[in-house]
C-alpha cells in the first residue's frame, strides 16, 4: 500500500479526522463557496480580513478525505497571512500536487506531495485554496473546479 | 451452463494486472468490455469492406451497404421489433432519448399536457425531458421512489394516480444504473397505454444483460447504447414504432435522408433514413450485430441469471461490513450495487479499490436527484456482467473492509 500511503499520510488523515478550524467564521467579513460538482467535494471558506491581513480564517464543507483535509491545513497555513503571502503560498501548494516536489520548510504541506501520483485527486486537494483566493478578492462567482485546467 | 472461463478468455482487456494485482472489472455499469469478436469485425470491416454506403454501385459500397443494413435487421431482430425500419442507429442512450424529446414533443406537447417520468432516471432521460416540458409549455412530473434507501422500488400506487388522461408521454428507465432496480417494464407500458400515453423505455442497462422484446413490452420507443452490450462506443439505437416513425419529423437533416432538394426545401425520406442524416457510424454498427451475435450464443437469459446472482451476492456480502448503507431492492436485483460509508467519501473508497486492482465508480452516477432525496452526495457502485465472478466479489469485499479499517474513527 506505499503508494496510497504516500497519498493518505497520518498527516491527511489527522486533518480528515480532527479537521482545524471547521465551521462558520461569526466574525467573517469574506466569505467564498467552492465545489467539485463532479464528486460532490464542497467547501466554504470564511475570513477576517483586518486590510490585507487574514485575522482570522474557517472553513466549512464535506467532501474526500483530501479535500476537507487540504481545507483544514491550508487554514493552519493562511492563518496571520497578508493577501500577497497566501497567494504565494498556493502557488507552492499547486506545484508541491502537480509535480510532488518536496517543501522548502518542513511543514505538514509535504503530505500533499503524494496527491501529484493521482492526477484526478489534484482537484480535491486545491478545492479550499480557489475558495480561499475568491474570498481574499471578494469574487462573487463561486469557485469550482469543473472549469479549471488544474 | 456456459464456461465462464472460455468467455473470460475471449475478452482481452480482462486479462492485465493493475498496481500489480489482477485486473477487477467492476464498472460494467460505465462500459462493458469488448469480445475479440466484435474487435475483430471493426478491424476487418476497416481492412476488408470500408467504404461509403448508401447504395453505391462498386464492389466495396455495396458490401459496405449490406454489412451496414445487416446489422440493423440484426439489432430488429435481437429486440424483436417487427420491421428493421424501426431501428434507427444513433449515437447512443443519450442522442436517441434527445431525439424523441425533440422532434416528438414539438410536434404534440402543448400547454396543460403532462409529462411523467421517474424519481429514479438518470440524467439522460431526464433532463431532456425538463427541456421538452420548458419548449412545450407541458409540466414534468414525477412517480417517486419508495424506502429511505430506494429499496421499494417505484411507488406504483402512485403511478396509478398520475396517469391521467393528460400525460401524453411515460419515460422511464427499465434498470436503475444507480440502484439495481428492474422496474416491471411490460406492466408500465400497459399501464400508460390504459391513458393514451406513449412510452419511451431507457435500456441502456437492460439492453446486453436480460433479453429484451419491444413487442412484447409493447413500447413505442426504446433507447440503448452499443458500449454497454459489449459492443463498440459511439454507436446507439432508437427503436420507435413505425406507426409513429412514419409521422415524426427529422431531427438533423442534410444528405442521405432527402428524396429531392431544390434551392426551395426539400422532402424526406421515410424512416429509418430519415433519421439518419450524414454519413453514417458504419463501422461500430456493424461491430453492434457482432456484439448481438456474441451475446446470444452465451445466452441472454443465461447472462441475466449469472449477473443479478452476482448483484444479489454482493449486496449480501457487503451488508456484512459495520457502517455500510446499501441502496435498492434487499432481494432480486440486477447485476449492480451502490454503497455508501457514513466516514469514507466515494472518492476516498474509489481510489483505495483501484490499489487493490479494483475498477469501481464514485460519484453520483448521473443521479443527483436521487442522490439528494437519499441525502447522499456521492455513492460507491460495482457493476457485474457475463465475464465477473464470485471470486471478484470477494477481492471487492476484502478492499472494502480493508477501507472501513483505515478510515475508521478512533
Amino acid at each position: 500500500m506505499s503508494d496510497l500511503s504516500d497519498l493518505y499520510q497520518q498527516v491527511i488523515l489527522d486533518h480528515n479526522r480532527r479537521p482545524r478550524n471547521r465551521g462558520k467564521l461569526p466574525t467573517a467579513n469574506r466569505v467564498a463557496h467552492g465545489d467539485n460538482p463532479s464528486c460532490g467535494d464542497q467547501c466554504s471558506v470564511y475570513l477576517n480580513l483586518d486590510g490585507d491581513r487574514i485575522q482570522d480564517i474557517s472553513f466549512d464543507g464535506s467532501g474526500c478525505a483530501i479535500s476537507q483535509a487540504s481545507a483544514s491545513l491550508m487554514t493552519t497555513q493562511l492563518k496571520g497571512k497578508t493577501a500577497a503571502e497566501a497567494e504565494a503560498m498556493f502557488k507552492d501548494f499547486h506545484e508541491i500536487v502537480t509535480s510532488g516536489k518536496e517543501p522548502e520548510e518542513i511543514s505538514d504541506v509535504a503530505a500533499f506531495a503524494g496527491v501529484h501520483a493521482f492526477p484526478a485527486r489534484i482537484k480535491c486537494a486545491t478545492l479550499g485554496w480557489h475558495a480561499a483566493l475568491n474570498a481574499l478578492k471578494g469574487d462573487e462567482q463561486p469557485a469550482t473546479t469543473e472549469s479549471h485546467t488544474d | 451452463m456456459p464456461d465462464w472461463k472460455t468467455i473470460r478468455a475471449d475478452f482481452p482487456v480482462l486479462h492485465q494486472q493493475v498496481n500489480g494485482k489482477p485486473l477487477v472489472y467492476l464498472d460494467n455499469a460505465a462500459t462493458a468490455q469488448k469480445p475479440r469478436s466484435v474487435i475483430e469485425a471493426l478491424v476487418n470491416y476497416y481492412e476488408r469492406d470500408n467504404s461509403n454506403v448508401h447504395r453505391g454501385l462498386h464492389a466495396l459500397s455495396m458490401r459496405a451497404t449490406n454489412a451496414y443494413e445487416g446489422a440493423r435487421a440484426r439489432v430488429a431482430q435481437f429486440i424483436n421489433a417487427a420491421d428493421p425500419a424501426e431501428i434507427i442507429f444513433t449515437r447512443g442512450t443519450t442522442e436517441s432519448i434527445n431525439i424523441v424529446a425533440r422532434s416528438w414533443s414539438h410536434a404534440h406537447l402543448k400547454p396543460g399536457d403532462v409529462v411523467l417520468t421517474t424519481e429514479m432516471e438518470h440524467h439522460s432521460n431526464l433532463v431532456p425531458w425538463q427541456q421538452a416540458a420548458k419548449a412545450s409549455g407541458a409540466t414534468l412530473k414525477y412517480v417517486p421512489v419508495l424506502g429511505e434507501n430506494a429499496e421499494g422500488g417505484l411507488d406504483l400506487a402512485a403511478l396509478d394516480q398520475l396517469l391521467t388522461k393528460d400525460v401524453k408521454l411515460f419515460a422511464f428507465t427499465h434498470i436503475s444504473n444507480s440502484l439495481g432496480t428492474i422496474n416491471p417494464a411490460k406492466e408500465l407500458c400497459r399501464k400508460a397505454r390504459a391513458v393514451g400515453a406513449i412510452t419511451v423505455i431507457d435500456a441502456a442497462q437492460s439492453i446486453g444483460h436480460m433479453p429484451v422484446d419491444v413487442q412484447d413490452l409493447d413500447c413505442d420507443f426504446l433507447a440503448f447504447s452499443g458500449h454497454k452490450m459489449c459492443g463498440p462506443t459511439g454507436i446507439g439505437v432508437l427503436y420507435g414504432r413505425r406507426a409513429l416513425l412514419d409521422k415524426l419529423a427529422p431531427d438533423e437533416t442534410g444528405g442521405g435522408m432527402v428524396v429531392t432538394v431544390d434551392y426551395k426545401g426539400a422532402t424526406w425520406k421515410p424512416s429509418p433514413e430519415r433519421f439518419e442524416a450524414g454519413t453514417p457510424n458504419v463501422a461500430d454498427a456493424i461491430a453492434l450485430g457482432a456484439a448481438c451475435d456474441y451475446l446470444d450464443a452465451v445466452d441472454r437469459a443465461v447472462i441475466a441469471k449469472h449477473s443479478n446472482e452476482l448483484g444479489q451476492l454482493a449486496y449480501q456480502k457487503l451488508s456484512e461490513i459495520p457502517g455500510i448503507r446499501l441502496l435498492g431492492p434487499t432481494g432480486e436485483r440486477a447485476g449492480l450495487v451502490s454503497f455508501a460509508f457514513k466516514d469514507v467519501h466515494a472518492h476516498d473508497v474509489v481510489t483505495f479499490a483501484d490499489e487493490d486492482g479494483l475498477a469501481l465508480r464514485g460519484g453520483h452516477h448521473c443521479n443527483q436527484p436521487l442522490m439528494r432525496k437519499l441525502g447522499l452526495t456521492s455513492t460507491t457502485r460495482a457493476s457485474f456482467y457475463l465475464y465477473n465472478t464470485a471470486e471478484e466479489i470477494d477481492v471487492l469485499v476484502a478492499s472494502m473492509r480493508r477501507i472501513q479499517k483505515f478510515f475508521g474513527s478512533e
